[in-house]
């Protein structure tokens, strides 16, 4: 099964998200400071740094999860605020959770179809009255959940309530839910978290394959290997400012970058990333 | 006819003689209680009201998690809406009024249902659009706040303008009138003699059928989904693009207009509203039906209100007697071993069935708790 190509221009060089001087204060904390990403359409865009780099905060930023202090945002070419979540759903970027956050007495299947509301419109009048295109509408729903949750590879556990699902089947459903939306960007919150490593790998097959289907997708992790095994690009957050941004390979040379992760002489210890 | 029996549904001969016996059973049952008198007829309709404002309850309730504690006041919206409208109370306290309407204020059943419909569901919105941010026991109690302060303005918008009549009520409401049919009166069909309490049993029951409709496919549409999603989480429903706001102002102005038109259907019964039938405890004996029965459960909700609205009905044709039969005099009141007997059936059902009586089932295969999700082989670890 392959995912429809995403809306609007096919030029395949086309930005999908750029952010520009995103600053973030809490309190004494700046958490970011002047943070700017470009991500291009079709790539695996890597958001790395130790703990307390402002990874997360980046992210809920982006999500309209907090409010920026300063910052624009740019997504497919318009502009963009991440005033409130649902609106950032709408707009066109999915997110998954670092703690996976699914409905868990939910189906796997009833879990994606939520994912289809945000493109979706029947109304309570339309239901109650069971309308032609309610009915169409409702079936389209469950059979481009259904193709979703084949595309992941747990179709077969459709039926089963998502909090029976492994661990990492929940993965793998929260990121169906989320394409459920059509999603330009597909943002992921550290999901190789608590994963073993055959379940690394696995998932790491399934970002390449929807990446491959034409999914730009914005990756934080905390997982040094697989990041710089799968990302296109990536930006590396220290004390809220970016110290590095290039391809993985660049970025592994970057003196900045040893030194956020192993220390230098002027700065506490940082701690590594679990597998680096 | 599978709408009904949900569990039939792979057997729709099966669901429609369910569906054609329990209607049956329905239309006779007032002829069967009826020969121990008019007052369990007049239970029954009551029941079939309970039934409308438990369903109404359920949907805030039981679909979209918001626990909702004075779910009456839009029971009093209702009520005193049909009170103003089909009663001389208006009309002569303002002359200027009586003027524009000679004859008096009459309205037609096919206005008030929509309007009752419509005005309680505007008041839902109105109380749900300040307490949307609040969860759990702050919007219960808000709730509680704002069923209390309708209740206080209905009791006190006697002046300096008398709207509302005070705590003396609201009398000589009309009774409703379908085609031309008072349902004050005994209609004679030829064959069967249908009583007042007859009529209204009937009518109840048909509003209660539809109200059941209305929730079994709102429960099962794009709208549901929401509804539950936002129970379950709500952080995750908002970043599936879920308008959280939208879709619970949805609930709590759906969930309003079913007690609204329950309401007016109660004014015209009694003849008599008063700000005293609209008081906390009817709140809280609503919700009793809703989470005694199955909260989130339309047959629970249903089985609910049917059995806590009969409950006190039969209590006070046995307790009694049976009293005087015994002790040659009433000793303990029926109204206060019927409070007793709540909080023990609540206690019980709180301790025993804790997700009621007629619990919701689990959606879906759960391969821990059922032997089905055994046969279907449980998930294999990724």
């Amino acid at each position: 099964m392959r995912l429809p190509p995403p809306r609007g221009a096919a030029v395949s060089e086309a930005t999908v998200l750029r952010a520009s001087g995103v600053n973030k204060r809490f309190g004494g904390l700046q958490a970011l400071a002047d943070v700017g990403v470009t991500i291009r359409r079709g790539q695996i865009y890597g958001l790395i740094g130790p703990n307390g780099a402002g990874k997360t905060t980046f992210f809920n930023v982006l999500t309209g999860l907090y409010s920026p202090d300063s910052g624009s945002f740019e997504l497919d070419g318009r502009p963009y605020s991440p005033s409130e979540p649902h609106k950032v759903a709408e707009a066109g970027i999915a997110r998954t959770f670092q703690n996976i956050r699914l409905f868990p007495e939910m189906t796997a299947l009833e879990n994606a179809m939520v994912g289809r509301h945000v493109r979706t419109r029947a109304t309570a009048l339309g239901a109650v009255l069971r309308t032609r295109s309610q009915r169409a509408e409702e079936a389209a729903i469950r059979a481009r959940a259904l193709e979703l949750l084949d595309y992941v590879g747990i179709r077969r556990y459709a039926d089963f309530q998502a909090r029976t699902l492994a661990y990492g089947d929940q993965r793998r459903l929260e990121i169906a839910r989320a394409l459920a939306t059509d999603p330009k960007l597909l943002a992921l919150d550290e999901p190789a978290a608590g994963m073993n490593a055959t379940e690394k790998l696995s998932l790491r097959e399934l970002l390449t394959h929807i990446r491959n289907d034409g999914i730009t997708i914005l990756l934080i992790e905390h997982d040094v290997k697989l990041v710089m095994g799968l990302c296109d690009r990536v930006t590396v957050l220290d004390y809220g400012k970016i110290i590095a941004e290039g391809t993985p390979a660049e970025v592994q040379s970057s003196a900045a970058v040893i030194e956020a992760y192993l220390g230098g002489a002027h700065k506490p210890p940082a701690t590594i990333g679990a597998g680096a | 006819m599978t709408l009904f029996f949900p569990t039939l549904r792979n057997n729709p001969k099966a669901a429609f003689a369910a569906t054609v016996t329990l209607a049956a059973l329905l239309i006779v049952l007032p002829f069967m209680v009826g020969a121990m008198g008019n007052a369990w007829v007049r239970a029954l309709a009551f029941a079939a009201l309970y039934v409308m404002l438990a369903l109404g309850l359920n949907i805030v309730v039981g679909f979209a998690g918001l626990l909702d504690l004075g779910y009456i006041a839009f029971y009093a919206v209702g009520a005193y809406m049909y009170a103003l409208l089909a009663s001389p109370h208006l009309t002569s306290n303002f002359p200027a009024l009586a003027a524009i309407f000679p004859g008096g204020l009459h309205s037609s059943i096919w206005m008030v249902i929509p309007m009752g419909a419509a005005i309680a569901g505007f008041f839902g919105v109105v109380l749900g659009a300040p307490v949307l941010k609040l969860r759990g026991d702050y919007l219960a109690i808000v709730t509680l706040g704002f069923g209390e302060i309708i209740r206080i303005f209905l009791n006190n918008l006697n002046a300096p303008l008398n709207f509302t009549n005070g705590p003396q009520g609201i009398t000589l409401i009309d009774p409703v009138k379908v085609a031309g049919v008072s349902f004050a009166r005994t209609l004679d069909l030829g064959f069967v003699k249908l009583q007042s309490v007859y009529l209204y049993y009937y009518l109840f029951l048909f509003l209660a059928v539809v109200t059941i409709f209305i929730c079994v496919r709102l429960q099962d549409s794009r709208l549901g989904r929401a509804w539950m999603a936002i129970r379950e989480d709500e952080i995750a429903a908002k970043a599936m693009g879920i308008n959280v706001r939208n879709v619970k102002l949805l609930a709590f102005s759906l969930g309003a207009s079913f007690g609204g038109v329950a309401g007016s259907m109660f004014a015209a019964f009694q003849g008599f509203v008063s700000p005293e039938s609209f008081s906390l405890m009817e709140s809280i004996i609503v919700l009793s039906m809703v989470v005694l029965g199955g909260i989130g459960h339309i047959p629970g909700v249903v089985l609910g209100a049917a059995l806590l609205s009969i409950f006190p009905e039969l209590l006070r044709h046995t307790v009694v007697p049976l009293q005087e039969q015994l002790f040659g005099r009433v000793l303990i009141d029926a109204e206060v071993l019927r409070m007793m007997l709540y909080g023990l059936a609540m206690v019980v059902v709180m301790l025993y069935r804790p997700k009621g009586i007629w619990p919701a089932p689990e959606h879906g295969v759960n391969p821990s708790s059922n032997d089905k999700g055994k046969a279907g082989g449980a998930p294999a670890a990724a």
